[in-house]
């Protein structure tokens, strides 16, 4: 309960911040509109009309609030004004592409741990990779993709794949080899197969890594797929909804979708914690 | 007369270092018969470890011989001769200790019935009959050593190769340990290999005493016990016992002389 008071504190604070910068980058056009008109405004006449404005600058909280609201209840969740609806089809997208990430990272690791072939061929691509912008390469695979055929999931899960294997790579290669040489000598001294090795020690040594991994691979996975559905002209997904937004100045919209990203992204994030809190008290290494 | 367990005959074993050559074992000839507990005293880099580690195929000699059970120390290896027991327990943290005595039994292919029947036997034999089921962070330092005894007992490997085992433990419990090590012994009839960095261990658990000096590391003495093998703790005050502590102390400053 100690910590209840801390966050609820910062909260208020944001909430005010975006108040008061809500005021002030509307307020420009109320005094523009004015000035056209020929009339005077009132300081209160200001406060009030940036908080109720359509397309503001930046919406006052209660206004992404309500978008959200009205965007999660206001209709049917099949509804393509539904954020449901939306976040359904990223949240697939993300999925679909986390899962591919994480096997490709995980079976990448395998092999540089084992191979230095693969060691000094594998990781400077897979590192060249991660620093080529993704909004480069998204719409050259939709694009490529599209003309054999494949729409729809699959491009979007690849291109988040694409950000989510990297984590898994760097930190299973990493936690594949934490075992020190002690440990290795004595599996040596029972004159263990590679393969028992790695059941045995290589793998189990490496689950902390992992799931620190998917961690940051799932938050990744997810703005692979927001990002996937920018190019492709989508017409449903968070990316979409962005997009349409920014077309229209409906910047209610946007903030809805950024929030309903983020709390994703979060829950996302909680339930890989969650995942790996189970998983490593049932191994016996959680204290 | 049998065939000695452990033969080694003008080993030697060289690291290539960016300082130029490092001499660890230099011209060792040693016999080790069955049933013997020897102990390999030394202060460090002496090479009392790199040659517990040439016998157990850990490290390649350099040149000259080193047979084990009569084979190539690989061969020995393979056949699975041997347990070692490390410094450090270094057992699993994400197994129970039953699990992780059971660890080479999987890797050796043990039917599980016959698992779970040798864990029981090893864990007894160490004295930690019903905490099978705990994991190793809820165990002291000194129960963890016995558990990584066990899991090197486990297989029935007739060589037992101890390295520093007791090192990190209090001197209390090293005290309580070395006695259960000695009737571990005379109950299972192995012979022992066993390094060291203090004398009244080595002197109180050892038949045979190999004393050795660093730089290069090689064998200034060997002390064949005359205490008999029945020992309690109380033998450490014997005479007999002092003398031979003695020799040791002797072997070690000739061998300290040699570097001035």
């Amino acid at each position: 309960m100690k910590s209840v008071a801390p966050i609820l504190t910062v909260l208020a604070a944001i909430v005010v911040l975006w108040y008061g910068a809500a005021v002030w980058l509307n307020s420009q056009w109320i005094y523009d509109q004015a000035a056209r008109a020929g009339t005077e405004v009132t300081a209160t006449q200001v406060l009030t009309e940036t908080m109720v404005q359509d397309r503001p600058v930046l919406p006052a909280p209660h206004q992404v609030a309500q978008g959200l609201w009205q965007g999660l209840t206001g209709q049917a969740i099949t509804s393509k004004r539904s954020l449901v609806y939306h976040g359904w089809i990223t949240l697939s997208a993300t999925l679909a592409g986390f899962v591919l990430g994480t096997v490709a990272g995980i079976l990448l690791s395998v092999g540089i741990v084992h191979s230095r072939a693969m060691d000094m061929s594998v990781m400077p691509w897979a590192i060249a990779s991660q620093t080529i912008p993704i909004q480069a390469i998204a719409p050259m695979v939709i694009v490529v993709l599209a003309s054999l055929g494949i729409k729809g999931l699959l491009p979007k899960a690849i291109i988040a794949a694409y950000l989510s294997f990297f984590p898994v790579l760097v930190g299973m290669v990493k936690g594949l080899r934490a075992p020190e040489g002690q440990q290795l000598d004595l599996l040596s001294t029972y004159n263990a197969s590679r393969a028992a090795t790695f059941w045995k020690l290589r793998l189990p040594s490496s689950m902390p890594y992992l799931f620190a991994s998917l961690k940051v691979g799932i938050a990744a996975a997810l703005v692979g797929a927001i990002v996937a559905e920018l190019p492709a002209g989508a017409s449903s997904g968070l990316g979409a909804r962005l997009l349409s937004g920014s077309y229209y100045g409906q910047t209610i919209q946007i903030w809805s979708a950024l929030l309903t990203a983020a709390a994703l992204a979060a829950s996302l994030v909680m339930v890989v914690g969650l995942i790996e809190r189970a998983t490593l008290k049932r191994m016996g290494m959680a204290r | 007369m049998k065939a000695p367990v452990i033969e080694a005959k003008d080993l030697n074993l060289t690291f290539e270092t960016n300082d130029g050559p490092v001499h660890a074992l230099k011209d060792v000839n040693l016999t080790i018969d069955r049933g013997e507990f020897v102990s390999f005293i030394g202060p460090s880099g002496c090479g009392k470890t790199t040659f517990l580690r040439c016998i157990a195929a850990l490290e390649q000699p350099t040149s000259g011989v080193l047979t084990v059970n009569s084979m190539t120390p690989e061969n020995a290896r393979q056949e699975r001769s041997y347990g070692y027991v490390f410094q450090a327990a270094g057992l699993y943290p994400w197994r129970t200790i039953a699990g992780n005595v059971k660890l080479p039994l999987e890797i050796m292919g043990y039917a599980k019935a016959e698992q779970d029947e040798r864990v029981r036997k090893v864990l007894s034999l160490v004295d930690l009959e019903g905490f099978g089921k705990k994991f190793p962070w809820q165990l002291s330092g000194g129960m963890q050593q016995r558990a990584s005894i066990a899991r090197a007992l486990a297989f029935d490997a007739d060589i037992l190769l101890m390295d520093e085992p007791f090192g990190a433990l209090d001197e209390i419990v090293r005290d309580k340990l070395n006695e259960e090590l000695l009737k571990l012994w005379a109950r299972t009839e192995k012979t022992i290999g066993f390094v060291t960095h203090s004398i009244p261990e080595a002197v109180y658990l050892s038949t045979k005493i190999v004393v050795m000096s660093p730089r290069p590391g090689r064998i200034t003495d060997v002390i064949d016990s005359t205490l008999p093998r029945e020992r309690p703790l109380e033998i450490r005050d014997s005479p007999e016992f002092l003398a031979i502590a003695h020799r040791v102390r002797e072997g070690l400053r000739a061998g300290h002389a040699y570097e001035e």
